[in-house]
């Protein structure tokens, strides 16, 4: 089923090219002398717009449906049943609370400032959405088929730090303040054994490219996750760090309710929190689809040449049931210290990390090609090492009191 | 000369570049120069891609917008006493300054418009990416002692930052 | 587009960042119009390796990462020195900051 964007934008400029040879071309040179060229290029930027319509118009609807789906799960975990009221078992809730959004006044302090304060969501949100360009989400259904894929994806999401200083600092209260500072703290710090682990994965495959990355993890034996047992290792990483890049519990802190108000955004309200809102139920989806692209194979079947439709249902699977460990953890942990959150990245992910990289240039010099004696020992390795841990740390979890609900909260 | 929408896109980052600079300069509240200066990075990287350095334009992207300038804009927040919105710098030698920037403006353009070997060169075939190329001179010929050389340096350079920056315990 | 054209805008962001250095008086923006001068280099480096030298050649495109590495370090390393003269004087003027010995 070859249908991607692109190949709807190659069909489409081919067709403004034929009218405008008929009439909108010759129309132009005659009447506007100046422009010369400039229709054929009119239409490139008009099929360019229409191609981000579509992305813009289909990606903010997967917020709506997450925000519904995290307050489903948060009330199913808390043994409670979530919105009920609007619609069907409460599946219109999101569509109202973003209409009662919508419809609220626009505040912004006096005492901020005012260009910053109103430039600052759109950064996040622009930002945000620009990672979904570089997103294979099916053998031919991906806005851009980047060859350095992979490190795009990594600059732009740099760039939400910006846009989360900026909100903080316009909105001129201490909260934002505080709140902007420790999340650009965190954001930074937390980048670095992302990059790492990606790193990983670039040193085995030898490309930058999304879309090779994924083409060649066919097979459940062939996903990155089991190639060898630091891919294993460097996926817990990586999906670790992506809760603390998206500041989710137990990383909050960023907008920790019970000591920040919210954090960086304190002083939004109305659209412009919505717009937060939003960015960050997409990154969360986004961090989940790049791991899932990354380390699970992306839209690959469990089989090889087994995807459906382009391999789409296949990869949204995943992605949501990524999302749906980030979404268990947060309503399980309880929000880590500063000093904790930082010691972790620091002095554990980061050494790790490294021991990684080191550990996939030996293998990829033991193990030049995947071969099955090579799939089999990294499973093996696996296997023994998650044994391991479990015996070691398994013990202490199991013989620790388990805590009586108590009444007083 | 063809104007199409390669041109009006250079020519838009070229304008974002340099205006965006000019307000980094002249503006007086430091934190709308951190941020226009993010403008001019940003651009820059634009032009970077226009160059056919895609790799670069993104590195620039991941070094320059997400580690320089917001430990630029840390340190704006640390060092500026108390965090209110009157963050206003003072300026001097307006007119000295002035006029050796626009003297060595004027000698510098002087040399592009008057080398006959820089004028109408042509852009040659569009390069392949150059990502491959990049690391296979890094690491395999004539860049690996410097690649070596930079790794220490920025090993240094944490490590000095670290020491400087760490508060003194004094025994008094 | 030809080389002239990126060799104006590199001039132009040099002679920013000259003037920025030249005028301010706050230790953070001098290093603002460094950062400024030092784009302006890498910019040059990479619009001549994709013009003058062989086509195959990307050495430009290499030194030009070679300059963002230096600048990361030399912007770590300012930082540090401002937090600390800061703490020292509590002003980051660098008029005012004239004694070595505090």
């Amino acid at each position: 089923m070859p249908f991607s964007l692109q190949y709807l934008a190659n069909h489409l400029s081919q067709f403004w090219v034929q009218t405008s040879e008929n009439w909108a071309q010759r129309f132009v040179e005659n009447h506007v002398p100046f422009l010369g060229h400039l229709p054929y290029s009119l239409g490139e930027l008009i099929i360019m717009l229409m191609c981000c319509a579509i992305f813009v118009a289909v990606v903010p609807l997967l917020p709506l449906g997450l925000v519904l789906a995290e307050r489903k799960v948060s009330a199913h975990i808390q043994d409670r049943v979530g919105p009920m009221r609007v619609g069907p078992h409460g599946t219109l809730q999101t569509l109202a609370d973003g209409i009662k959004l919508l419809f609220k006044e626009d505040y912004i302090p006096k005492q901020g400032d005012k260009l910053l304060f109103i430039l600052a969501p759109y950064i996040i949100f622009a930002s945000s959405f620009a990672v979904f360009a570089a997103i294979p989400f099916g053998r031919s259904i991906l806005v851009s088929d980047l060859n350095i894929g992979i490190f795009y994806i990594m600059a732009i999401s740099s760039i939400i730090v910006m846009g989360v200083i900026m909100a903080g600092w316009a909105s001129n209260s201490k909260w934002s303040l505080l709140g902007a500072m420790r999340s650009a703290a965190q954001l930074v710090s937390y980048e670095i054994p992302i990059g790492l682990s990606i790193l990983t994965i670039i040193m085995l495959m030898q490309t930058l490219n999304m879309q090779e990355i994924v083409e060649k993890q066919d097979g459940l034996w062939n996903w990155l996750i089991f190639r060898s047992p630091f891919t294993f290792i460097a996926f817990f990483v990586f999906f670790i760090s992506s809760i603390a890049e998206v500041n989710r519990t137990p990383f909050d802190l960023p907008e920790a309710e019970s000591e920040l108000v919210a954090g960086f955004h304190t002083e939004y309200s109305g659209m412009r929190f919505a717009l937060f809102f939003i960015a960050e139920y997409a990154n969360m989806f986004a961090v989940s689809a790049i791991a899932a692209t990354l380390f699970l194979g992306g839209w690959q079947g469990i089989l090889p040449g087994v995807d459906i439709l382009g391999g789409l249902p296949g990869f949204v699977i995943k992605t949501l049931f990524l999302v749906f460990v980030m979404m268990w953890i947060r309503w399980t942990l309880p929000r880590l210290r500063v000093d904790q959150l930082m010691n972790l990245c620091w002095k554990y992910f980061i050494p790790i990390s490294f021991f990684n990289i080191l550990g996939v240039g030996i293998w990829g010099l033991i193990f030049p090609e995947d071969t099955l004696v090579s799939i089999v020992i990294s499973l093996v390795i696996i296997v023994l090492g998650l044994i391991g841990v479990f015996a070691v740390f398994g013990k202490g979890v199991s013989k620790a009191p388990v805590p009586q609900a108590s009444s007083a909260s | 000369m063809e104007f199409g929408l390669k041109q009006l896109v250079f020519y838009v980052f070229a304008l974002l570049t340099v205006g965006s600079a000019v307000i980094v300069v002249t503006i007086r509240n430091i934190v709308y120069a951190a941020f226009s200066l993010m403008m001019t990075l940003f651009s820059v990287a634009g032009l970077y891609v226009f160059l056919q350095a895609d790799f670069l334009a993104a590195t620039q992207v991941v070094v320059y917008v997400g580690g320089i300038l917001v430990l630029i804009l840390f340190g704006v927040m640390m060092t500026s006493g108390r965090l209110d919105m009157k963050l206003k710098m003072e300026r001097g030698q307006l007119f000295w300054g002035g006029l050796v920037s626009l003297l060595i403006f004027i000698l510098l353009l002087s040399v592009i418009t008057n080398t006959p070997q820089w004028k109408n060169v042509d852009e040659g075939a569009s390069l392949e990416p150059t990502t491959h190329q990049i690391g296979e001179m890094i690491m395999r010929q004539e860049f690996l002692l410097p690649f070596e050389v930079t790794s220490i340096l920025l090993l240094v350079a944490l490590i000095g930052a670290a020491l400087i920056s760490r508060k003194e315990v004094r025994e008094e | 587009m030809s080389l002239q054209h990126y060799l104006v805008i590199s001039i132009s962001l040099f002679t920013l960042g000259i003037f920025c250095v030249l005028t301010r008086r706050n230790a953070i923006s001098i290093l603002m119009g460094i950062e400024l001068i030092l784009n302006s280099c890498n910019l040059n480096f990479v619009a001549f390796s994709r013009y003058v030298t062989p086509p195959d050649d990307i050495s430009g495109q290499v030194i030009a990462l070679f300059g963002i590495a230096l600048a990361a370090a030399e912007a770590a390393v300012f930082l540090a020195i401002i937090l600390a003269i800061y703490r020292e004087f509590r002003t980051i003027s660098p008029d005012e900051t004239d004694t070595l010995k505090g």
